[in-house]
């Protein structure tokens, strides 16, 4: 009864969002989110090597050993076989070892901060979580957007994030990996969505009363004309966004409507980040200069903006 | 600043219907309570027996009762989660706003956290541990009751709480900067840390009494390796709670300091660093998972022991997978925010030391499942509760393992994806070791077996419920929807939703059904009156006494020569010994000094929390001032005579089986 | 229900034990034994401070960082004054052993001397710091310095009204086997004091002042 209703919702569970019904982890429509994808699936597979057994041991003892089956073996002080608990430790093991290389292998190659390998030149967007909106600042462009992000299909994105107030976590899932936002840090991200369409964005960090709200589409342009022509639409309906724009910005909303912004003040994402980065050491000692290509655990990335000047974009 | 502080009649939420509702339905409950004391005289007994009592037993049945309250408080939160999401669909705002909505996921989580799980498993182990390891009680009794006290004054701050002022909007982490003072001004972050930090302190100490009665006042003859698998698993546990509760503690006090006295351990400004309490938060509090998880491994091997009439098979395994459990549980704590961006050697080193866990883990699913192997399975209401447990739980480990590999929590963090995992641990594994301890041991505690109808009745409710309630909540996480979400406005969601709302409703029959069991039992007591203390024929010591235990435990300590003590004294003919002499036994004294001490340290908090700044000093002088008076007492303890032992011994072994009476 | 009251230490009237001869002995061990664990707990609160310390103590937001504020000749004095207290606290244990009321009651008054000095000396460097500017509200660096320096400031704060309770204690009552129980605890969180100021001293002090 229960192993049979579990597996119907299972079986229910994984046809629904295998046929990508909707959208979702598992109807990816990007590289990452793809491997991603095959990682979950691939590592559930193996576990069900050991997880299925035991539930079916579990009922079968159960049913074979209750007590009105008293013709069945009966051994009250048996507790301890060598054989069986070899097994019983070495199985498990096995099985982790397995895992723990998949892990180790995959973290490396998913590794939000590695760029995308044999896809071209990333293009870079400069994302801000404010109180609860998204600001995407494109500094190649020079445009700036709330709450609409938009790329060409088939051109990695590098996202350089940080949060002018509390924390959030910047996910599009049908293209992959999230990460966190956090004031006075920068933290990165690349993605490359391989088919254009509209996918849903938001935070999926919790981070107050308009958190719900913090919703955004990912647009992936067919071509890269077709994002030129948005570009040219931002330039065109789009106000300026200097200090002063920046500060009325950042006065909480929810729901914010998609704005544009034509003219950004130069470096305006690495003035945010200062803002509260000033404050920080100068050479904290779990801190990698601002040039270590990759070096990012949790002082680098405090420390890679530093001198934001180095940044040129597309690097590493 | 005024006489109260911040506090104003504006605190009370009195145009909030639901609020108002509940807190009437709570108060006309307490004036029921009250007039049923008054009128049939129990003022005095409740003082006298329960509220000073210093007897780990009274103590330990308590905390459940605490336990039980917290649980439909916190159930009532969870079900309004679940029924705002379910009518919150396609953009409808539903009937709560963020405003409540946001403290109610908060409330949730801390109540069925600190204030459910803890006090349940808490309670379960002093009813039992000093029992099985042959102790008269715990080594420090009068520090016992006040833990007590000390978690219920926590429990009633939150709920304070609901009727004088807020509740913390931020999630039950609270990590800052959120519940910094720029983005949480109100009093709702300050109630969640006194609460915690009073309750926090218990637990502490609770755990500081346990390993010091485990390590100190066995029966004579008990190694550390006979020592029944229920307290091994909760040393592990105490262990745990003794080196991770500080860490807590310290990590309160710097938010403390941050909102009251403009210091930066964790704002955005003058260089404080948000992700260190993030870090120690969590250092703090993955061990408390397996604090919650480890007790209640105990109860299942017991159980099933018990239940196949058959020794634990793996004794050994089972004690070192506990241990290996409880260290790990130590060295895994970044797998909490992989998406934080540490580099892939950090994440990558947190995921495989995650991923170890299942080893030992998976080695205590074996060595049930050889337990069971040519064993006499009774079917009780237990036994379901424990095989409901391992179906349920490998289902969450495997999730928890996906979990733990950094790729695959890259979009997976957050969703409902994790919450479906560690309820899927958390239910699947704590609550439901505690509902099968809570019926195993009730004839123990209270002297009369549960009703197994309706037992079975709850059992069911609650595993098909939490497959309808929490199996939707994977496919959501799949279909990308993020946790503490208001309302929703994703057409494919929508099913989903509405099978997780009704199972909510099934898990509530199963909580109701445990209410009718309680009542029926109550009713039935004569008919279901454990007369020898040993009901399930067990294995370990707590059997050997009456049930309810005679207040001293032991007449006589007990020698121990087997793990399965019991069982080894019952076949040796050395159980249910009748004797002539006794020697007089030193027992303490009740004292109210644990409620004087716990409620001078609540006004303080309270006073706190609202910034009435008399107040505070005043709570807090009482709270040193009483403990003082305690250790100046001299009237603490006396002895029991023999006289007395040989009456109460007797009486027990009345009723003991008569070919086993020496 | 008959009784016979005895005098016992609270926290360790525990129901233990068959044999009267060991009891005492065995229950004040408990009562040591549960202090040493709590004291291991209090070294898992002071390592998560040193933890936040380690982590903060470059973010000076502008402002002075540890060799701008520390005085190393003070702190110095103030360090020797509490390991004096510590050797001073170790003679009144042997007096207290040794059942020797009055010197014991003369050692635990010259080791609050020293304990009384080294808190003196710590709260006039707290004031001269902040007012010069230099509180804990200026910068996380300071917020903790004084956090972590004042946590072991408010343990020897409470060591103080703890040895002054126990001088009235033997005072009034002498040397019995459950004051001395108490006075063992009290030194065991004396020494524990010592040590842990002494790995302030070295981290805080004299590492930030290099």
């Amino acid at each position: 009864m229960l192993i049979r209703n579990l597996s119907k919702i299972a079986l229910t569970a994984i046809a629904l969002t295998l046929a990508g019904c909707s959208g979702g982890v598992l109807d990816p429509k990007g590289q990452v989110g793809v491997e991603e994808k095959w990682l979950i699936i691939i590592c559930t597979l193996l576990m069900l090597i050991v997880v299925i057994p035991v539930i079916v041991m579990t009922l079968y003892f159960a049913w074979k050993y209750r007590a009105s089956r008293d013709f069945e073996v009966y051994t009250p002080k048996w507790a301890h076989s060598v054989k069986i608990e070899s097994a019983v430790w070495s199985i498990p093991v096995l099985i982790i070892i397995v895992l723990g290389i998949i892990t180790w292998k995959s973290t490396h190659a998913l590794d939000p901060y590695k760029p995308i390998e044999g896809r071209g030149e990333h293009m870079t967007v400069e994302v801000v979580s404010l109180n609860w909106k998204w600001l995407f600042i494109y500094p190649e462009q020079g445009i700036a957007t709330v709450n609409e992000l938009v790329f060409p299909a088939d051109k990695p994105v590098k996202f350089k994030i940080t949060s002018e107030s509390t924390m959030n976590s910047f996910f599009i899932p049908q293209l992959g990996s999230q990460i966190y936002s956090m004031a006075g840090m920068e933290t990165k991200l690349h993605l490359i969505a391989d088919e254009p369409g509209t996918y849903d964005g938001f935070s999926s960090n919790y981070s107050g009363a308009g958190f719900t709200g913090m919703q955004f589409d990912a647009i992936a342009t067919p071509t890269k004309d077709d994002f030129d022509a948005w570009v040219e639409k931002v330039k065109q309906q789009g106000g300026e966004l200097d200090q002063a724009q920046y500060k009325a910005l950042i006065e909480p909303t929810e729901y914010h409507p998609v704005t544009y912004f034509a003219d950004v003040e130069d470096n305006l994402f690495n003035t945010i980040i200062m803002k509260y980065m000033k404050d920080h050491g100068e050479m904290s000692y779990y801190s990698k200069p601002n040039n270590a290509v990759e070096g990012h655990h949790e002082g680098a990335q405090k420390m890679s903006h530093h001198s934001g000047a180095h940044d040129s974009g597309a690097e590493e | 600043m005024s006489f109260l502080g911040k506090l104003t009649i504006e605190a009370v939420p009195y145009h909030e219907p639901i609020i108002m509702v509940a807190l009437s339905v709570v108060a006309l409950l307490g004036i029921a309570l009250a007039v049923y004391l008054t009128k049939a005289d129990k003022w005095g007994m409740l003082w006298n027996d329960w509220i000073t009592s210093i007897d780990h037993k009274r103590l330990g049945i308590m905390y459940i009762i605490l336990a039980l309250i917290m649980l439909l408080r916190g159930f009532a939160d969870a079900i309004m989660m679940r029924t705002q999401l379910a009518m919150a669909t396609n953009g409808a705002e539903g009937y709560l706003p963020p405003e409540h909505y946001d403290q109610i996921f908060t409330a949730h989580g801390v109540i069925m956290i600190i204030f459910m799980a803890m006090p349940f498993m808490i309670g379960l182990m002093n009813i039992i541990l000093p029992l099985q390891v042959g102790a008269r009680d715990v080594a420090f009794p009068f520090l016992n009751n006040l833990s007590f006290w000390l978690t219920a004054g926590g429990a009633v701050l939150i709920n304070i709480s609901l009727g004088l002022g807020e509740f913390a909007k931020t999630g039950w982490v609270a990590y800052p900067p959120l519940s910094g003072l720029e983005y949480s001004p109100g009093v709702g972050v300050d109630y969640y840390i006194w609460a915690l930090q009073i309750s926090g302190l218990g637990t502490l100490l609770t755990a500081v009494n346990f390993l010091v009665t485990v390590f100190k006042m066995r029966a004579p003859g008990m190694k550390l390796m006979q020592m029944p698998i229920f307290t091994w698993t909760c040393t592990w546990a105490n262990i745990l709670i003794a080196a991770s509760f500080p860490i807590l503690t310290a990590v309160l006090a710097m938010l403390t300091l941050d909102r009251y006295m403009d210091f930066h351990f964790f704002t955005n400004e003058a260089g404080g660093n948000s992700m260190m309490y993030i870090n120690l938060f969590w250092a703090w509090g993955h061990p408390e998972v397996y604090i919650l998880v480890l007790p209640a491994f105990g109860i299942f091997s017991e159980i099933i022991s018990t239940f196949t009439a058959k020794r634990l098979f793996g004794y050994k395994s089972m004690v070192y997978a506990s241990g290996a459990i409880a260290i790990l549980g130590f060295i895994v704590w970044l797998h909490h925010f992989f998406t934080m961006g540490s580099s892939a050697n950090v994440n990558a080193f947190f995921g495989i030391m995650t991923m170890i866990i299942a080893v030992p883990t998976g080695v205590k699913l074996f060595n049930w499942i050889f337990t069971i192997y040519r064993g006499r399975l009774r079917i009780t209401v237990p036994v379901l509760w424990t095989l409901g447990f391992i179906v349920t739980f490998t289902i969450g480990g495997m999730t928890g393992v996906l979990l733990a590999i950094p790729g695959a929590d890259y979009v997976l963090h957050n969703s409902l994806f994790l919450i479906a995992h560690f309820h899927n641990t958390i239910i699947g594994g704590a609550v439901f070791g505690y509902l099968a301890g809570f019926a195993y041991w009730f004839p123990k505690a209270v002297g009369f077996k549960l009703d197994e109808r309706w037992g079975k009745a709850s059992f069911w409710c609650w595993q098909i419920g939490f497959l309808l309630a929490f199996m939707p909540l994977y496919v959501l996480g799949f279909l990308g929807m993020t946790r503490r979400l208001n309302h929703t406005d994703n057409p494919d969601w929508n099913i989903w939703l509405y099978i997780a709302a009704f199972g909510a409703v099934v898990i509530a029959f199963g909580i109701l059904f445990q209410v009718i069991q309680l009542v029926v039992s109550f009713i039935n007591r004569e008919a279901l009156d454990d007369t020898t203390g040993d009901p399930w024929n067990g294995h370990t010591l707590e059997w050997s006494t009456a049930s309810p235990p005679q207040f001293y435990n032991f007449a006589k300590i007990p020698h121990v020569n087997d793990i399965d003590t019991w069982t080894d004294m019952k076949e040796k003919g050395e159980a249910y010994q009748r004797h002539e002499d006794y020697e007089p036994i030193h027992m303490p004294k009740n004292t109210p000094a644990g409620i004087q001490i716990s409620a001078s340290l609540t006004v303080f908090c309270f006073a706190m929390i609202w910034h009435i700044w008399w107040l505070a000093p005043i709570g807090l002088i009482g709270a040193i001032g009483f403990f003082i008076k305690r250790c100046y007492t001299s009237d603490v303890d006396y002895y029991v005579q023999p006289d007395e032992i040989k009456r109460i011994e007797h009486e027990h072994l009345k009723n003991a089986p008569k070919e086993v009476t020496a | 229900m008959s009784s016979v009251p005895s005098s016992l230490n609270p926290n360790d009237a525990g129901g233990h034990g068959d044999s009267h001869d060991h009891e005492h002995h065995d229950t004040g061990g408990n009562t040591v034994f549960g202090f040493w664990l709590y004291l291991m707990t209090d070294c898992l609160l002071f390592a998560s401070f040193f933890a936040t310390y380690a982590v903060l103590y470059m973010n000076t937001a502008g402002g002075v960082s540890g060799k701008d504020i520390f005085e190393l000749d003070f702190v110095a004095v103030e360090t020797a004054a509490l390991l004096l207290s510590s050797i001073t606290f170790g003679f009144a244990m042997i007096a207290a052993h040794a059942q020797k009321k009055a010197l014991t009651l003369t050692w635990l008054g010259v080791t609050f001397a020293f304990g009384a000095v080294f808190i003196g000396m710590e709260i006039y460097e707290f004031h001269h710091l902040i007012v010069n500017g230099n509180g804990p509200q200026e910068s996380a660096f300071l917020t903790a310095f004084f956090s972590l320096v004042g946590l072991h400031g408010a343990h020897v704060t409470a060591g103080l009204i703890w040895m002054t309770i126990m001088i009235i204690e033997v005072a009034r009552r002498g040397l019995g086997s459950h004051t001395v129980t108490r006075l063992s605890c009290l030194s065991l969180f004396w020494h524990f004091l010592d040590i842990v100021w002494i790995c302030v001293f070295t981290v805080v002090y004299l590492i930030g002042a290099m």
